[in-house]
């Protein structure tokens, strides 16, 4: 009746500049606003890989290695506690510069490789004892600075007094590098080698395994205990006063903020049940508490989004309580579940500031074996990078940064493969 | 404007009517009553509550959701082998008594039902009573239909299956085929067994979830709306399998559609504000209506 009269269709179609006109700036705004975001992402990938990228690589020094035996083995025999390995190292540095003879320039000179070239000699004599008395090539790990300097991170222009490298050692280094001595290797150690005082033998292996572990713990018990936390409060817990009060502190704990559940792992795990500080059992279960409330949260919703004539043709049909929330509610729910968990361990992944309650922050060298070594995670070794002076760290900082998200990625992408899995597409 | 508009043409004082009806209260013993609103108590209900060899009984039953009475006071009851149908303008409770037969209410926490129902003689709200094995003898079939997002094979075997039904793979076969038979749709969909059931157009998922109903082998049927979401030969089908269905089960039909209760009825139950206002053989309800608000409802002029 309405629609047919002239004027009002008059009125529309004078309305309809301004509505489009409204449309249009709705949508420029939501443009805008997406391509800020883009460029903020694009900007932070960019520095973090021109930063991060070279840490992948190392530069190591090619050297005619001599297992000589008065150094290996002063008793006649191979002795691997009197064995002098890194005199080995810095004896096959000086056969390439006879001409310094000098205390002082031998100790520059050997301030070019690495304490890890004995280690690496160490560990080749130790698998091959027939080594003694061969002279083998091997390349050992270069200093962080001759690193440095080769990656262009050091400015050779800079006066002497204020670089880390002497003149005198630049102009080895350029020798080293015109007889074709310094090579460019794929960097193994960053993920095999536990943390290190030396930027050049540090790698990200302990705290690799360390959130490994953590998360292994997290979601063995935040999954099920979340999941089913939220079946009980969603389907079984009567509706009233107790249910609210329960509902309001589960969110509010996803709010907390983490350091305050650092704080109870403290009081509660290590100082009253008495499990040891730094120990990845105590960072899981503080993880787990973490991502509990998250876990519940999104669980429930997941619960609840399950379509109700489901339910009430399930119950029609005569389906007990837990035959319609095994059989159709949770199948159901399963995708929204996972995604819930993912999140919380995407969460307990990248949380720092608990574990540095728990004392999760230590400088510790060995890779752990089990959930009771003392480990650092990785967003924990990222900040004890960041917090070294040395510039070979920076670049390393960056590296971390590039592995975490690369976990990140991995776990995500696992998430998808398994909703995939899960869902039904019907 | 448009209310305006309304209130000139008849319309206005139709809906008007509806909410809140005119006084005259007296209840005349004669054939046709004059009565507009029941009493909130004690109403009694016009027609043949009783009948022949009961099936389920409905003894004054009330249903609270909260503080809405939605069902005052009603007795009805229902035999087996015929199909009976409840009628009424929206919100009258239909649905409310209907999900009482079978305690779907009993999910409904706001919802408390007093009174006394049996079938076949068994109170059905006693503590003994498990709501699945009743749920097992008394099937529901809902407005939207509502197959389970799993194959169509797996939506009539869910029944039995859960039920301990069948002993091996070959009975449950064969439940399914009969079921699916029964409801009409074996033709369709006997070479797509493994088929998601939500694959299917309306009329066909709600024809699988008559098979799913019938493959427990209930002694009720009750059908809310069946046929609201589909067209005139789905609709037909569906009557016709219920027809046949009648041999065998009682059937409890909610329908907005008058033509509907007179197809496939035997005694329909007119439900206003929550009473049961008349009952009767479905010929006496719609030719011979007792209760004004009975023959306005049937003749159109309400609802
Ligand atoms: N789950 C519920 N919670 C609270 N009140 C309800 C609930 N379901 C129904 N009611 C109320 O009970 C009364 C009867 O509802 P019911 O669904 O039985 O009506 P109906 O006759 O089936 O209507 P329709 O023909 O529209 O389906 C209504 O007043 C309604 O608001
Ligand atoms: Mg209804």
């Amino acid at each position: 009746m309405v629609s047919g009269n002239p004027s009002s269709r008059a009125r529309v179609e004078a309305g309809l500049g301004k509505r489009r006109r409204r449309e249009i700036i709705f949508r420029s705004f939501g443009l805008a606003a997406t391509l800020v975001g883009i460029f903020f992402l694009v900007a932070f990938f960019w520095t973090l890989i021109a930063k991060g990228a070279s840490a992948f690589a190392q530069t190591f020094v090619q050297l005619d290695i001599e297992f000589a035996e008065e150094a290996l083995a002063p008793g006649g025999e191979l002795d691997l506690e009197f064995a002098d390995f890194d005199s080995i190292a810095r004896t096959a540095l000086r056969t390439k510069f006879p001409e310094v003879t000098s205390r002082n320039d031998r100790r520059e000179l050997n301030r070019l490789i690495s304490v890890g070239a004995g280690y690496q000699i160490r560990e080749s004599i130790i698998q091959n004892p027939e080594l003694l008395g061969k002279t083998v090539a091997m390349q050992v790990p270069a200093a962080a600075n001759v690193d440095m300097l080769i990656k262009g991170n050091i400015d050779r222009n800079v006066p002497a007094d204020q670089r880390p490298l002497s003149d005198q050692q630049i102009h080895w280094i350029d020798a080293l590098v015109a007889d074709g001595s310094l090579v460019k290797k794929f960097n193994k150690a960053l993920f095999v080698n536990g943390d290190s005082r030396e930027p050049e033998l540090a790698g990200i292996r302990g705290a690799l395994m360390g959130s490994f572990y953590m998360l292994v713990i997290t979601i063995a018990l935040a999954f099920p205990i979340g999941a089913a936390a939220a079946v009980y409060l969603e389907e079984f817990a009567t509706k009233n006063r107790w249910a609210d009060l329960i509902e309001v502190n589960i969110n509010n704990l996803a709010a907390v903020p983490s350091i305050v559940f650092g704080l109870l792992g403290l009081a509660v795990f290590i100082n009253w049940i008495g499990i040891p500080r730094s120990a990845p059992l105590v960072g899981g279960l503080v993880l787990s508490l973490l991502t509990l409330p998250v876990i519940i949260i999104a669980a429930r919703a997941a619960i609840k989004a399950v379509p109700p004539s489901i339910r009430e043709a399930a119950f029609g049909l005569g389906a007990s309580k837990m035959q319609v929330m095994f059989h159709h509610v949770l199948p159901l729910a399963l995708p929204g579940m996972l995604t819930g968990a993912i999140i919380g361990m995407s969460r307990a992944l990248g949380e720092s500031a608990p574990l540095l309650m728990i004392g999760m922050v230590a400088f510790i060298v060995d890779v752990p074996a089990s959930i009771s070594d003392p480990a650092t995670a990785l967003p924990v070794q990222i900040y004890l990078w960041a917090d070294s002076p040395e510039r070979a760290f920076a670049e390393r900082t960056s590296a971390a940064i590039i592995i975490l998200l690369g976990f990140l990625l991995l776990m995500n992408l696992a998430a998808v493969i398994m909703r995939r899995k899960v869902e039904r597409r019907w | 404007m448009v209310s305006l508009s309304l209130r000139e043409t008849g319309e206005y004082r139709r809906m008007n009517q509806m909410t809140q009806p005119s006084i005259t209260n007296e209840v005349s013993p004669k054939k046709s009553v004059t009565v507009e609103e029941p009493a909130a108590d004690g109403y009694q209900t016009v027609g043949e509550v009783r009948c022949k060899s009961p099936f389920i009984v409905a003894e004054n039953v009330d249903v609270y959701y909260g503080d809405n009475h939605a069902i005052k006071h009603v007795t009805l009851e229902i035999a087996k082998n015929q199909v009976i149908a409840l009628i009424g303008p929206s919100g009258c409770g239909k649905s409310t008594f209907l999900r009482c037969l079978n305690r779907m209410n009993d999910s409904i926490d706001s919802a408390r039902v007093t009174g006394r129902i049996t079938l076949d003689g068994q109170d059905i709200y006693s503590k003994d009573l498990d709501p699945v094995v009743l749920r097992a003898r008394v099937g529901m079939v809902f407005q939207k239909p509502n197959p389970f997002p799993k194959s169509i094979y797996d939506n009539v075997a869910y029944g039995p299956r859960i039920h301990g039904l069948a002993n091996d793979r070959a009975e449950l076969d064969d439940i399914v085929h009969t079921s699916l038979e029964r409801a009409g749709l074996l033709k369709e969909v006997k070479n797509r067994l493994d088929e998601p059931g939500t694959g299917l157009s309306g009329g066909q998922q709600q024809r699988l979830c008559i098979a799913r109903t019938i493959a427990v082998n209930p002694e009720v049927i009750l059908m809310d709306e069946p046929c609201s979401a589909l067209d005139p030969i789905a609709t037909a089908r569906i009557e016709d399998l219920m027809d046949e269905l009648s041999e065998d089960y009682a059937i409890v039909i909610v329908t907005h559609s008058m033509q509907q209760a007179a197809r496939v009825s035997r005694r329909v139950a007119y439900f206003h504000l929550g009473h049961l206002i008349e009952v009767d053989e479905t010929n006496k309800i719609f030719t011979n209506p007792r209760h004004k608000l009975t023959e306005d409802y049937v003749t159109g002029r309400i609802g």
